[in-house]
């Protein structure tokens, strides 16, 4: 500790190392995994101990370049375009993500706001109740919304006694018990980041906005969310993001309709054994999440310089 | 009370018995005020003594505790913010940061539907007013602190309030700007012809920008007067010693004359050229400003009859314009003295430990209740 101090007091290449210490895990971590499996993404399929062939054959010289990889992920067996198994579970995905990242919204921004307008004594309490759910695991909470959303669960069972339902509906393995489930997980991604741009806001903004004869009502939509776009931005990214990819909520909360392309991916990795096909799939989802990462960053690059 | 309300009523904006209570702490105690329409009147004051709760009370931020608010002979008490014709410039500006300066200074006409035509007809004349023109696409982060100073103005004038109200609206400005901002803000203020309240806790920003000053402390208002009033004749100790440099002697009265009377001090017997209330006997307090006592080294001066002290020269502090001497009277008593440097090259014929006499006319002492 002491020496690293030192070294950094010193000035010795102090700026530089720490700078370095992300990036060097950056790129041990997922830059190079990601070449790696971009890499697979172009080969054939093998049946060696790596089920892939390697790009270069050197015994007979032949460089072997797989564009079907890509191309069968949206050309059906029958020649047909965008009528795969794939191209529904991309748009299936991405269907969820959005619609999760929404409900986060609506659901995250009042508890957000609450929580900047609570007595400071509350707030670490009202984080905490936040990050709490953090701290148990995620597969234990996601098989407790079994148990509530079951035909004879506790929310069945709780409708049916305030007799809002005559007869149990299905909770469970449907988009509502799907949704339910991605929200839930998601929602501190998306109180977090609106709770930190609302409690950057001057409350002088709001007090100016109703003395210059805004209601509260008006002012909130005017002043409050307009400026705290940043945050919405940074929520619905940080919850669509994930939920694109989500593997383990859908296979245990969708049913056998809400195929998305996380359980997708699985299948030819584990079960078709097809490296190749499924590398191709992964890299058309993470381009698929860098785009609207990158538009993010470059509105919010604009807003900056004004 | 009922004679307080009355006169309360007359004025444009008054406040009639107003108290504002936190939780056990009361910010303020009891605030009768009368404010005539096309004034500027300043609260002034040191942080905690109320005047910016009263201020956040008349832009109806707050609810008062008890006692009522009239604008214009109208209870304005209940109306909430957004209903009263009073418009706020506050001490950070709150400029919007995501609206650009025209649309900053349109908000308001926006929240009362005005005709597109009307509306860009008067934020640019509101623009053009505070010589900001050409800055109207510009976004507030890109200004300099007293061009948001002005755009705050423009937004809060534009809707043409019949109260303006000032939260300290020099407060964010360095020394130099603020001098120079004093006066075109009182300028514009004049040029709209609109009511205005300003907080201050500078009381120079309040007595050159004010017609009228409320001196408050915990609370409550201790005077109220046009600025000079308030300087050369302090009711009491505290708006004495708030305001200015003063020096304060406790007294018991000895003489008491329709023209004139006497209280002898620590610092000897004080003539007053002026008649006081107070039954002989009583202790009273006096006050005499540093820069209406003369002072001279002993050797060269005749000093008058009355009110002369002697006293060797303590401390000087040179502050260019004037400086403040510092004196130790015989027993200790110190008084300290102002003295404009109007000759140049500064000689100093009064130096350190130098032997001094000083005096001051029967009329520079003012006599207020002790404590």
């Amino acid at each position: 500790m002491t020496c690293i101090a030192a070294l950094l007091g010193r000035g010795w290449m102090g700026r530089p190392l720490v700078i370095a210490v992300p990036y060097v895990w950056l790129g041990l971590f997922f830059l190079a995994p990601f070449a790696i499996m971009f890499y697979i993404s172009w080969v054939d399929m093998g049946n060696d101990i790596l089920p892939f062939k390697p790009l270069w054959d050197e015994a007979s010289g032949v460089l072997r370049l797989r564009f079907d990889n890509y191309t069968s992920l949206w050309r059906s067996d029958q020649g047909q375009w965008f009528d795969t198994l794939y191209v529904d579970a991309y748009l299936r995905s991405v269907w969820y993500a959005a619609l999760s990242a929404c409900i986060c919204l609506l659901v995250g921004y009042p508890f957000a706001y609450a929580m900047t307008r609570a007595d400071a004594r509350w707030r670490p309490l009202l984080l905490l109740m936040v990050m709490l759910p953090f701290w148990t695991s995620l597969l234990l909470r996601v098989y407790a919304w079994k148990g509530l959303l079951a035909d004879q669960g506790i929310v069945n069972q709780a409708l049916l006694a305030l007799g809002w339902v005559q007869t149990a509906p299905v909770l469970l393995y449907t988009d509502v018990s799907l949704l339910v489930g991605m929200a839930y997980v998601y929602l501190p991604f998306m109180v977090l980041p609106l709770y930190a741009a609302l409690s950057k806001q001057n409350p002088q903004w709001l007090e100016a906005a109703y003395d210059l004869g805004c209601t509260p009502w008006r002012a909130f939509w005017i002043v409050t969310v307009p400026l705290s776009w940043r945050g919405i931005g940074a929520g619905m990214i940080l919850v669509f993001v994930p939920s694109l990819g989500e593997f383990v909520i859908p296979s245990l909360l969708g049913g056998p309709e809400n195929l998305m392309i996380g359980r997708v991916l699985w299948d030819e990795m584990f079960t078709a054994n097809n490296w190749p096909r499924a590398s191709a799939l992964a890299t058309v989802m993470v381009l698929a999440i860098v785009v609207p990462l990158v538009w993010y960053a470059r509105v919010a690059a604009k807003d900056d310089r004004g | 009370m009922t004679g307080e309300a009355s006169l309360a009523e007359k004025g444009f904006l008054s406040t009639d018995a107003v108290v504002k209570q936190f939780d056990a702490a009361v910010a303020v105690n009891g605030v009768s005020l009368s404010i005539r329409r096309g004034e500027i009147f300043a609260l002034l004051g040191s942080s905690g003594c109320g005047k910016s709760t009263l201020l956040r009370m008349l832009a109806g931020f707050e609810r008062p505790t008890q006692g009522r608010i009239y604008l214009d002979g109208v209870d304005i008490t209940d109306w909430p913010p957004y209903e009263r014709p009073i418009n706020m410039m506050f001490q950070s500006y709150a400029l919007f940061p995501h609206l650009s300066v025209w649309d900053n200074v349109a908000f308001g006409l926006r929240r009362e539907h005005v005709a597109a035509a009307s509306l860009a007809d008067r934020v640019d004349a509101m623009l053009n007013l505070v010589q900001l023109g050409a800055y109207a696409k510009r976004k507030p982060h890109q200004l300099s602190g007293g061009q948001q100073q002005r755009v705050a103005l423009a937004r809060s004038l534009v809707k043409r309030p019949q109260l303006l109200l000032l939260d300290e609206p020099l407060g964010a400005l360095d020394k130099k700007l603020r001098e120079q901002t004093q006066f075109e803000l009182v300028n514009i203020i004049e040029q709209v012809g609109v009511t205005c309240v300003m907080v201050t806790h500078d009381q120079e920003e309040a007595m050159t920008m004010a017609s009228r000053v409320a001196v408050m402390d915990k609370g409550r208002v201790l005077q109220v007067g046009e600025p000079h009033d308030i300087y050369e004749f302090p009711a009491s100790r505290f708006v004495a010693d708030f305001i200015g440099n003063v020096n304060l002697f406790d007294g018991e009265l000895i003489e008491d004359l329709p023209e004139r009377c006497v209280l002898r001090t620590e610092v000897g017997p004080i003539h007053v050229g002026h008649g006081v209330s107070g039954a002989l006997g009583s202790t009273l307090t006096v006050a005499i400003r540093p820069e209406k006592i003369s002072i001279a080294r002993a050797d060269a001066a005749k000093p008058l009859a009355h009110n002369a002290w002697r006293g060797k020269v303590e401390e000087i502090a040179y502050f260019g314009a004037y400086s403040t001497y510092i004196v130790t009277l015989e027993h200790g008593q110190r008084m300290k003295v102002t003295e404009s440097n109007a000759l140049r090259h500064g000689h100093r014929d009064i130096t350190w430990e130098d032997d001094v006499v000083m005096w001051c006319d029967v009329m520079a002492p003012v006599v207020m209740p002790a404590t």
